[in-house]
This record gives C-alpha cells, sequence and structure tokens, in this order.
C-alpha cells in the first residue's frame, strides 16, 4: 500500500510556473536521494504534463507527494484540470497523434518516462493525470 | 522579458543557454536566432546547452525547427553540450533530434562546422580564445 509522506499542492495559471513547478518537483526528488537519471525523466515528464494542462485547460493544479511501499520512495504528482476532456484517450496515447501543433509525444512519451501512468478523463469536465517514479525506478 | 543573448564570432553565431526556459522564452530564441542569421549572414550557429537540465518535447521541436530554418538560410547549427541523463530522456521520451548535428562540446562543435562544412570565424583564433 502506498503512503504518502508529504503533500504540496501548487495551482497552475500561466506558462511562465513552468520553471518554479519544476524547482518544485526537482526538490522533493532530491530529498529522497533520487538519481540524475531518474530526476531528470521525472522532470521531463512533469513538463510535458505541464504543458498540456496550460495548453487545453487554461489553468490547473498539480499535487506533488513523496510517497512511499515498503522500502522504496517515490514521488507522485497529479496533475487536475477542469479543460474540456479528452475525447479518445487510446488515440491520445498514441505516439505522433496531436490535436494540438505539438509532435505527439506528449502522453506516451511521458508515460515512458514515469514507472505508473493512469489517466482520467469526462468530456467537458477535465482531465486528471497520476504519474508515479520510484527512487529506484 | 528575459533574453537569451546570441554572440556574434565571426561567421559564427554562439548561444549558450543559461536559464531553465519556458516556452516563450524558446520561441523567442528561436525567431532572434533566424534573424541574426539573416541579418549577419552567419554560416553556422553552435548551441550550448551544457546548462539545461531538461529538455522536453516542444524544446526538442524548437530546436530542430530552429536546425531547419536555418539550414534554409544557408548556415548549419551544432548542438553542443547536452547532459548525459537529458539524452537518456530524450531517447525514451522518443525524440531523436532528426537532422540536428551535435558535438560533445563546444569545441568540437566548431571543429565540426569549421573541418567538415568547411567554415571559418573571420579573425578566427583570437575571439574563439576570449570565449573559452
Amino acid at each position: 500500500m502506498w503512503m504518502s509522506l508529504s503533500r504540496d499542492k501548487m495551482t497552475i495559471t500561466r506558462e511562465q510556473d513552468m520553471v518554479p513547478f519544476r524547482n518544485r518537483v526537482k526538490e522533493a526528488a532530491v530529498k529522497i536521494g533520487m538519481g540524475l537519471v531518474n530526476q531528470t525523466k521525472l522532470i521531463t515528464a512533469a513538463s510535458e504534463l505541464f504543458r498540456n494542462m496550460i495548453r487545453y485547460a487554461g489553468k490547473g493544479e498539480v499535487l506533488i507527494e513523496v510517497i512511499s511501499k515498503g522500502r522504496e520512495s517515490g514521488i507522485r504528482l497529479t496533475f487536475s484540470d477542469q479543460g474540456p476532456g479528452i475525447a479518445d484517450i487510446a488515440l491520445a496515447m498514441q505516439d505522433g497523434y496531436s490535436t494540438g501543433k505539438s509532435l505527439g509525444l506528449g502522453l506516451p512519451g511521458t508515460k515512458r518516462l514515469v514507472n505508473e501512468f493512469t489517466l482520467q478523463s469526462t468530456l467537458g469536465q477535465g482531465t486528471t493525470i497520476t504519474i508515479v517514479k520510484w527512487k529506484n525506478g | 522579458m528575459d533574453k537569451i543573448p546570441i554572440l556574434r564570432m565571426g561567421s559564427f553565431l554562439l548561444v549558450t543557454i543559461q536559464v531553465d526556459l519556458y516556452d516563450r522564452l524558446a520561441l523567442n530564441l528561436e525567431n532572434d536566432l533566424v534573424q541574426m542569421v539573416y541579418q549577419t549572414g552567419a554560416r553556422g550557429v553552435l548551441i550550448d546547452i551544457s546548462a539545461v537540465s531538461i529538455v522536453d518535447s516542444f524544446m526538442g521541436r524548437i530546436l530542430g525547427n530552429i536546425a531547419s530554418m536555418t539550414r534554409v538560410l544557408d548556415a548549419e547549427t551544432v548542438v553542443v553540450g547536452m547532459q548525459p541523463a537529458v539524452a537518456i530522456t530524450l531517447i525514451e521520451l522518443g525524440l531523436s533530434l532528426k537532422g540536428v548535428h551535435t558535438a560533445l562540446d563546444v569545441e568540437r562543435g566548431m571543429a565540426l562546422l569549421q573541418t567538415q562544412y568547411g567554415l571559418h570565424t573571420q579573425s578566427a583564433d583570437d575571439d574563439v580564445d576570449e570565449l573559452e
């Protein structure tokens, strides 16, 4: 079972929040002693999801948590927005698919960079994406 | 407004990205660099990302765009100094930076432009030494 050791909530309203947001994720990752490569993967994944949130929903919230499962510790990020939602999740998870002008690597690429990835979305109500990166994952 | 400085070294332009980029800043850099290649007639562009800890798909796309745009203006772009963790992450993300030349550091990037593309800084050595 997961245990949440610390919680830090951040409201995101504009693109310039990206740098302070990354710093907070990095701080949490450094605190649990995550190695540089995993840190980089986590922060890159977080950047992709941050951008999606700003681009499609305009704003949202991210919960940054330090979690533990047995002896393993990790970082869990929960992105929630009240945006338009994702019409076809299976399609959005395919490499190269994008409704915006991006490369369409955001969601499938993010999933590859983390250990756990869950996405819930309801049209017209919003999207919640949770990612977990274990310290030694 | 933040701005990333572009240095001119003879027929090369040198950009050292020292801050974490957000999207607007990266887009401005793309625009400024292409303008500057046009205005100065530069033949080579070196982008040093050794201080950059994150390259995500957007930033990767900007680097690719810069390379393609400058190529159309007859200039080669070399991205140098990528950190190993960034390289690992980029490949796992699915971005291979196709069409972008890369080199380990500024010195090798410069050598690449000079030997492979036969480009030279006009007042060659002095300028280069000052910046090292």
